[in-house]
């Protein structure tokens, strides 16, 4: 008989084999670990801190960090039910509540049988078609009360998830107004070529006249980073693509990585050319799992046409790959740092900035990180030639964005538009009536009422990230603002007090105010929570958690102030019945048993 | 100055180690008594507070009594101050609040030997525990925080004659710890 720790060797090795032995690849090791068993046993935890040389609290400090990472048992199927406000106002709460009880499991507990666990997730990028859920990683979209029906009947029965009626794993495009990139016409391979006719040491520079920025939300000037990068000392030069799209409301990158894979490759290997990079990531967020298998073909088909490897199209000394990295459930990982860290396989945790980096990225060594829009960006600013990609769009903002809208208006999807579209032709344009407000940019973004809708998206005005949810006038402002402050707090890293515990007190002070029990009072608080957070965080996460309840505040202050007690002060839970269990077990009902409201 | 202010201090779910903080301000003590009288505090024993100008309680909520003492201090001071990190976050009691009371109960006094001889004691004399541990600002209004597990003399001392002061207190970099 093997024995237990001999069984986790089993599977736990080759593995380690595919991976090199490296503690760099702790978390790429852990996902697959836990693909093979179904979650990390204490035996494997044993087995692996042995391999790597790293103590048992390593790995499990990775292991908790990450959502999707589990230490215990879980279901055979693990049912994840996206809890973004696009999922919610589609109903999704409402689904998982009839699941639940289809299936007699309490939401965030195993079944007794051990057959599934049902539970929510932060936004998993589907929200121009949600209500979502995630089935052991599995993407299925649309929603609807039959279709959770069938899926709880295919549980019960244990049917395999590839036996699952494939239609309910379509994910669509949902392309619904395309610009120079989505209309591209290059073939694999033809930017690399128009960049090695330009000469190598020339790329920045078309990049910088192009006035490319960043398309992740804060808007760097890409040329600046490639040639600081560059001309950073490193013994390595790395290219990184964030693909860690984790805004709710955002999934421009999901569509790209989708059927634009090859722009993708080809932007990264364009920037491994211009800084002198030989390895490249690309990190996929775990909800985007299912993609895996078909990026990896098309790397594996670049890699045949002599789009990657050695001496690239023909180019000696051109030598360049790529090596996709698997995130595991955590929003920080989109930030660069955090990613970074993630990369070499620790909890992703911000680093202290500076040095950036560009100059101390992955292994400490110079590294490149774009996200996903750009470098198909910068594939397209290559193949245009600087002068025509800047004259689209905004003198500060050239190019083109993607957008993706969700939420309440008749053709969600991905809109392209030269930069400097206003708010009003969006919603124009998707088909949306009744507007009360937009989020852009998602909940670290701006909440705009229709005052401002004529306000124009770029970086003069309305950076974004490319999220623009829609809300009509049949939505309650203060529930969308409740649900951002909620995902902030689960995804905040922990790792600074201010963010840790303060996005826990606003979840806390706006759940007070939910229940009927906020006063004046809290609204301060709120403003003064607000200050703290911004002024001590250690990164933008911190800085940017108030930010939907103080522009809903600013826009839409009746939607709080009519759940206000008119009282000065109201304790935010009800006294004596916290008091009830302990009555139940001791059996007292005496005078001192109780907590009378305070003046009764 | 005319009239010394009067002071009232109290632990709750707390270990004393604020007050333990509270006397590392060492030798200023003295200047201090100069200018407050102590009330209700385990430094006087006085076992209800009176009308006080400034309040400082430590630790968290976590049984009935604890509500009862949190109500006489709000009614009677007229600057609450909420002190170490139990008392503005629940702190380490607050634990306990991933665990079901039934539960916590059952194991201590029912699974558990040597305790209590087998029943969870129901003595009226006894305060019922709460089901969750809370902070004070959950439980009434609180004037001002200070944070740290627990925060040093400097910062209590700082925070004290800047109020005494009539200056709205400020605790810099140094002296403000969450941890």
């Amino acid at each position: 008989m093997v024995s237990d720790s001999g069984l986790h060797a089993t599977y736990l090795g080759p593995i380690l084999e595919r991976h090199g032995h490296a503690a760099a690849n702790l978390l790429q090791i852990l996902c697959e670990a836990q693909e093979y068993y179904g979650y990390i046993h204490p035996d494997a935890v044993d087995y692996l801190g042995a391999m790597l040389h790293l103590p048992r609290s390593r790995i499990e400090g990775v292991a908790t960090f990450y959502s999707f990472l589990h230490l215990q048992p879980q279901g055979e199927y693990r049912v994840l039910f996206s809890d973004n406000i696009t999922d919610r106002m589609l109903g999704s709460t409402a689904l998982m509540q009839q699941m639940c009880q289809q299936m007699w499991v309490e939401p965030g507990k195993v079944s007794e049988d051990g057959l599934l666990s049902i539970n929510t997730t932060s936004c998993s990028g589907m929200c121009d078609q949600g209500p979502a859920m995630l089935v052991n990683g599995r993407a299925i979209t649309r929603l609807t009360h039959q279709c959770v029906q069938e899926i709880g009947m295919l549980i019960r029965n244990r049917t395999p998830l590839v036996d699952w009626p494939s239609d309910f794993f379509v994910v669509d495009d949902n392309i619904r107004r395309r610009g120079p990139l989505l209309d591209n016409k290059l073939e694999p391979g033809d930017s690399l070529r128009t960049a090695l006719a330009l000469g190598t040491q020339n790329i920045v520079g078309v990049i910088q006249q192009s006035c490319l920025r960043g398309r992740g939300g804060a808007g760097f000037p890409t040329g600046l980073k490639w040639e600081s990068c560059r001309n950073a000392q490193g013994s390595e030069h790395y290219v990184v693509c964030n693909a860690d799209e984790g805004e709710p409301g955002t999934f421009k990158d999901r569509v790209l990585l989708a059927s634009y894979a090859d722009l993708v490759f080809e932007g990264m290997t364009l920037c491994a050319l211009a800084i002198g990079a030989t390895q490249g990531y690309l990190y996929l967020r775990g909800e985007y799992r299912y993609l895996l298998e078909f990026l990896q073909f098309v790397l594996q088909r670049r890699r045949e046409q002599n789009l990657l490897g050695k001496n690239i199209l023909g180019q000696a000394g051109f030598d360049f790959d790529i090596a996709i990295h698997l995130g595991a459930g955590a929003y920080i990982c989109g930030e660069e740092s955090a990613l970074i860290e993630s990369l070499e396989g620790k909890r992703g945790i911000p680093r202290n900035r500076p040095p950036f980096p560009v100059t101390h990225g992955f292994l400490q060594q110079p590294t490149a990180v774009d996200n996903v829009e750009t470098f198909c960006q910068a594939a397209l600013a290559i193949q245009m030639g600087a002068d025509n990609y800047r004259a689209i769009g905004t003198p500060k903002s050239a190019g083109s964005k993607l957008i993706s809208v969700s939420g309440d208006c008749p053709r969600p999807g991905i809109y392209e538009y030269p930069f400097g579209v206003s708010v009003r032709e969006v919603l124009h344009d998707c088909g949306a009536v009744n507007t009360r407000a937009v989020q852009v940019s998602g909940p670290s973004g701006v909440c705009i009422a229709e005052a401002e809708f004529d306000r124009r998206l770029g970086f003069e005005d309305l950076p974004t990230a490319g999220a623009f949810m829609v809300f009509d006038d049949s939505r309650d402002l203060f529930e969308v603002a409740r649900n951002f402050v909620h995902f902030f707090a689960h995804e905040s890293c922990g790792f600074c007090t201010p963010c840790r515990v303060g996005t826990s007190m606003l979840k806390a002070t706006m759940d007070k105010i939910a229940a009927g029990l906020g006063t004046r009072y809290d609204l301060g608080e709120i403003e003064h929570l607000d200050h703290v957070l911004q002024t001590s965080s250690h990164c933008g996460l911190g800085r940017t958690a108030c930010n939907p309840v103080l522009h809903t505040l600013k826009h839409f202050r009746p939607a709080y102030e009519n759940r206000l007690k008119s009282l000065e002060f109201k304790p935010a839970f009800d006294l004596d019945g916290a008091l009830a269990r302990a009555r139940q077990m001791t059996g007292r009902d005496d005078a001192g048993a109780h907590l009378k409201p305070e003046g009764a | 100055m005319s009239r010394k202010l009067r002071v009232a201090t109290t632990s709750l779910a707390g270990c004393f180690g604020c007050h333990m903080s509270l006397l590392d301000i060492d030798e200023r003590l003295f200047p201090l008594l100069d200018i407050v009288e102590f009330d209700r505090s385990p430094l006087t024993d006085i076992k209800h507070c009176g009308p006080c100008d400034i309040g400082i309680i430590e630790g968290g909520i976590c049984n009935a009594e604890n509500v009862h003492v949190l109500r006489e201090f709000r009614t009677h001071c007229k600057i609450l101050i909420s002190i170490g990190a139990c008392a503005v976050t629940g702190g380490l009691p607050a634990q306990r609040n991933h665990l079901d009371l039934g539960a916590c109960l059952t194991e201590v006094y029912l699974t558990e030997p040597g305790l209590a001889h087998g029943h969870i004691p129901n003595d009226p004399e006894l305060p019922l525990p709460l089901d969750k541990v809370h902070p004070l600002h959950e439980v009434v209004k609180i004037d001002y925080f200070i944070p740290g597990c627990p925060p040093s003399g400097d910062a209590i001392w700082k925070f004290l004659t800047d109020l005494i002061a009539g200056k709205t207190p400020e605790l810099r970099h140094g002296l403000i710890k969450y941890d």
